[in-house]
């Protein structure tokens, strides 16, 4: 395996997603999904609602089953590669109930390794510790997590992620509502994973973000309408397919300026 | 001296105290270990309804003269998988349908208790709680579960505050998220069968949530709280023990009058503030 290695060519797909078709409930949402995502890369996800972007993530991160297709993480199944993809998810699915400072959630991303019926050793606590200066959030470390801005939230989820030590990193609307400090620690730390050969999937609707940040693009409404380097599929004729209208995506851009 | 030897040791020369004391303290410090889960889950219906629910197990123990926990404990967990099954399963209310289960099973265990003519089985203990009839057995069979729950909740500690905390993120590195779920059901329910001996089928709730709710008051960190809520449930448990024993109250009523009276406390004391 070559993406373990940082200094290979980052061009391995590390990501391999083929013929994916999901229902849910009675609805068919994905109809025959295929594309690879390179180690090293930072893939932007877009399409208009109800696209099948959070069913694509819940799949590649096996919380939801494919009916038909297969998907490969650097050439292992999903279930044989728990441990190396992480999801950071859209806020709501979280029990803001539970008190949870910062350190502790940044600790449940070491679960797995630390393993069944242990406590965390010192690596860990490293880990820990590197993942939080990483995304700027080591003073923070005994604040209750629910008491951080969604912005500082989603730098915690990236950090656990970190700690975790992924090889794939999903992301779904990590980046809306989220302060400008926010946005630009993440942007550098998703850029300093890119560059140590992770694999970064990012789903959003500000398609200025995907510009600015992803290497290639994949455009997604129910099946793959383009998937390319993300200056070849940004292009008007590429977003009227996707959006069906040239005005949604020009409201979409405009929203963002 | 003497007036407060009166007051904290003479009881204990009665050995029916003493046992009464030790299922006490340990349901006292049980009860909201698991609390802070059900607390923070949202699972005090569930909790509530488990509780009655175990009604037949205990009485088709009874009826058959062997140990109640034979018929509760089994039957505790069989509904609390049960009840974990259909709170999973989409298109029924979760609330309606352990509603009508708990409430049916409740049902049948107090026509079930009317068979039992002839037993020295009382309703009343059953649902307020009779601490101090606990014979030595009981007080083993109490001390040897308590510390296997215990055992469990510790090694199992990190895997169950993910799943609770973030049950997506939880599944997507391969924890059995739904396996620690009903395991914490099953958890619950023998802990609460426990919990019947002390303060009864109705007044289980008072001792699950209220000191555990109060620990989230206290302290905001939840291995914190679970030991804060322990500290305050053996409080309560011992606190209405002696209030029993001085002034002739029922115990289970008295443990969870202390265990409101302390959770009013704190409220009031955190709004003056």
């Amino acid at each position: 395996m070559t993406s373990a290695n940082g200094e290979t060519d980052g061009a391995e797909p590390a990501l391999v997603v083929e013929d994916l078709v999901v229902e849910r409930g009675e609805i068919q949402v994905l109809n025959g999904v295929s594309f690879s995502a390179k180690s090293g890369h930072i893939m932007g996800v877009i399409g208009p609602n109800g696209a099948g972007k959070s069913t694509l993530f819940n799949t590649l991160t096996g919380l939801i089953p494919a009916r038909e297709g297969r998907v490969l993480i650097n050439g292992k199944s999903i279930a044989d590669s728990r441990g190396s993809v992480a999801f950071v998810p859209q806020r709501q699915n979280i029990n803001w109930d539970l008190p949870m400072t910062v350190w502790d959630m940044v600790m449940l991303g070491r679960t797995r390794r630390i393993g069944w019926f242990r406590r965390p050793g010192r690596a860990d606590k490293q880990a820990v510790e590197d993942a939080l200066n990483q995304v700027w959030m080591w003073d923070k470390r005994s604040t209750l997590i629910s008491e951080l801005s969604g912005g500082q939230q989603q730098r915690i989820f990236i950090a656990r992620a970190l700690a975790q030590g992924v090889d794939v990193l999903i992301l779904d609307e990590a980046f809306r509502g989220v302060d400008f400090t926010s946005q630009e620690v993440m942007t550098l730390v998703l850029q300093e994973m890119r560059d140590a050969g992770k694999t970064i999937l990012l789903a959003s609707h500000n398609i200025n973000y995907i510009r600015r940040l992803s290497d290639e693009c994949l455009c997604l409404n129910r099946s793959v309408v383009a998937c390319g380097p993300t200056s070849e599929v940004l292009v008007p004729n590429i977003m009227e397919e996707l959006y069906r209208s040239v005005d949604i995506y020009r409201a979409y851009e405009s929203e963002q300026n | 001296m003497d007036a407060v030897s009166d007051l904290l040791i003479a009881p204990f020369q009665y050995g029916f105290m003493v046992r009464a004391l030790i299922v006490s303290l340990l349901v006292g410090i049980m009860c909201p270990m698991l609390g802070a889960y059900v607390v923070t889950k949202g699972l005090g219906f569930m909790g509530d309804a488990l509780s009655h629910a175990v009604l037949p197990g205990m009485v088709a123990a009874f009826l058959v003269g062997a140990n109640p926990f034979l018929g509760a404990i089994p039957m505790g967990i069989a509904v609390a998988l049960l009840s974990g099954y259909l709170i999973k399963r989409a298109g029924v209310t979760a609330d309606t349908s352990v509603g009508i289960l708990f409430a049916g099973l409740f049902a049948l265990g107090v026509v079930m208790l009317s068979f039992t003519r002839g037993l020295r089985v009382s309703l009343e203990d059953i649902l307020l709680g009779q601490v101090l009839g606990v014979t030595t057995r009981d007080v083993v069979v109490t001390a040897a579960i308590a510390g296997a729950v215990l055992a469990v909740l510790f090694l199992l500690h990190k895997e169950f505050v993910f799943a609770s905390f973030d049950p997506a993120g939880a599944a997507v590195i391969g924890l059995p998220t739904q396996a620690l779920d009903y395991l914490l059901l099953a958890l619950l329910a023998v802990v609460i069968v426990l919990a019947i001996q002390a303060v009864g089928i109705v007044l289980v709730l008072a001792m699950l949530i209220t000191p555990a709710a109060t620990s989230f008051l206290l302290v905001r960190n939840f291995p914190k709280a679970m030991f804060t809520g322990a500290l305050l449930g053996s409080i309560s448990a011992v606190a209405g023990l002696y209030l029993s024993f001085h002034y002739n109250l029922p115990s289970g009523p008295s443990m969870a009058l202390i265990a409101t009276v302390i959770f009013a406390l704190v409220v009031a004391v955190k709004k003056a503030r």
